[in-house]
């Protein structure tokens, strides 16, 4: 069980991370990640008197603050405009409804799960982490950053055009996922994140710039460029076994949900 | 800890311990349909709204209640008691200890859904698990009741 000593409701974020600086104190997100756990915390500091449960859309991004629960960047109309709805794909298989109400995606993100849909998901997109002493930070660097006593204030996800797409494997509806994968095309480049391999997301390298141009391609060189990406992505991606699915499996979902994911972004459709 | 709330419509000021869950702070208030299925904030057994949406008490604290509306089934008996009787009609429940939580998130998504459809019930209602039933009955009983409710010009009116 969680045990709390005691409760504080931050006034400002000063104070938060003032707070947040003992080891055994501890930020609450939506908690149903944290009440799981055997903690003893000293000081849980709440920061829901904050207004950071909003998403605000710029004309450049959108602003969505730490407290946001991951049903609202479901249900969100100008999130899911800007996606193409992968935003509400890559959210709707977590647990439930009333999960999603209580779960945020301040705790998402910070937390850095490996089996995160959420991490794979911004990760697709050109997003940021503001944090309050770090201030703002590319999400990839951020998803393989140490985990310190910072606070995550907002994830920004900057409106650079763009096609995407987001496509989990489950052995039942509403589990965790067996692995994730979204894919964008921005600026004519595609781009593919894999995640849940069971280890943390992880934006997979061109080196070879199998995908450079990847917009501008005729559909029987988009169809071939996916399939060869595919076979890359299979060999060059690690993966590993765990109690949900063995290592080959993964590597073989690897192979297809990549292909499916860029045939989708690339506008072929997601069969095959 | 002081907690000022309203609990199904009634304002109240109770004591809460920093870590007391949302789920023991109301069954110690006399809800005992708010009642916790398993440990992992899977079964959605402990479903009550705060401020209108449907959570999972298992999952918030007391505390955070503070300033809010807590409403749980004894809150919404004639609601449940209508809808009851169209889940009986297809004999859908077995045991009925999933009954509440999935009863709370039922009433929560006619506020929320407008028009559902067959699809969109299943995956609003995919956070609340049944041992004994594959939710068939349960979802022909759903359909009646919403076209009952849309007869009586009432049906997924935005509340
Ligand atoms: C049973 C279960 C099933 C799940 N299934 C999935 C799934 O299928 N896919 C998926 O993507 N996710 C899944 N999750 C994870 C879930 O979606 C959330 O990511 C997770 O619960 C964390 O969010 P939270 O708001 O509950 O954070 P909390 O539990 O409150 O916090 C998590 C951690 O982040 C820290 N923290 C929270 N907010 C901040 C902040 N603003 N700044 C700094 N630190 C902060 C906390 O101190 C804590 O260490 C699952 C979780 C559970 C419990
Ligand atoms: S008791 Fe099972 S989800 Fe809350
Ligand atoms: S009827 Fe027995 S758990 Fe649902």
């Amino acid at each position: 069980m969680l045990k709390i000593r005691n409760y504080v409701k931050a006034a400002d974020l000063a104070e938060a991370y003032e707070l947040n600086q003992k080891k055994t104190a501890c930020v609450l997100g939506g908690m149903v990640w944290l009440k799981m756990g055997n903690r003893s915390v000293s000081t849980a500091i709440d920061l829901s008197g904050l207004g950071l449960d909003t998403i605000r859309e710029t004309e450049e991004e959108f602003v969505i603050g730490c407290m946001t629960p991951l049903r609202a960047l479901e249900t969100d109309e100008g999130l899911n405009a800007f996606t193409g709805g992968a935003m509400r794909e890559s959210l709707r298989h977590i647990v439930g409804v009333q999960f999603r109400n209580c779960a945020t995606v301040g705790g998402s993100i910070f937390g850095r799960y490996g089996f995160s849909d959420v991490l794979t998901m911004f990760l697709t997109l050109d997003s940021y982490v503001e944090m309050y002493r770090g201030g703002r930070i590319p999400m990839e660097e951020f998803a393989s950053m140490k985990r310190d006593r910072d606070i995550l204030v907002n994830v920004i996800v900057r409106k650079r055009p763009l096609v995407c797409a987001y496509f989990s494997q489950r052995n039942t509806a509403t589990d965790f996922p067996v692995l994730t994968c979204g894919a964008s095309l921005m600026d004519g480049n595609a781009r593919v994140v894999i995640g849940a391999r069971p280890s943390r997301a992880m934006a997979v390298q061109d080196p070879g710039g199998i995908l450079t141009g990847f917009g501008e391609m005729t559909g029987e060189q988009k169809e071939k460029a996916a399939e060869a990406f595919a076979e890359y992505a299979f060999s060059a991606v690690a993966v590993n076994g765990n109690m949900r699915a063995s290592g080959e499996y993964r590597a073989l979902l690897v192979k297809v949900l990549t292909k499916r994911a860029l045939r989708a972004v690339g506008g072929m459709g997601n069969e095959g | 800890m002081k907690v000022d709330f309203w609990l199904n419509g009634v304002r109240r000021s109770e004591e809460a311990q920093p870590d007391t869950l949302l789920l023991d702070f109301l069954r110690s208030r006399g809800c005992y349909s708010v009642k916790r299925g398993c440990e992992t904030a899977n079964c959605g057994l402990c479903t009550v709204l705060l401020d209108g949406k449907p959570v999972l008490s298992c999952s918030v604290l007391a505390v955070r209640a503070d300033g809010k509306k807590v409403v749980t089934l004894e809150g919404l008996q004639k609601e449940a008691e209508e809808f009851g009787a169209f889940l009986a009609d297809e004999g859908a429940e077995q045991c009925g200890f999933c009954n509440p939580g999935f009863v709370m998130n039922v009433l929560a998504m006619m506020k929320e859904l407008e028009d559902p459809t067959e699809e969109e019930i299943q995956e609003y209602l995919a956070g609340n698990l049944c041992r004994c039933s594959g939710f068939a009955g349960q979802t022909r009983g759903i359909l009646n009741y919403l076209r009952y409710k849309k007869s009586q010009g009432k049906g997924a009116s935005k509340a």
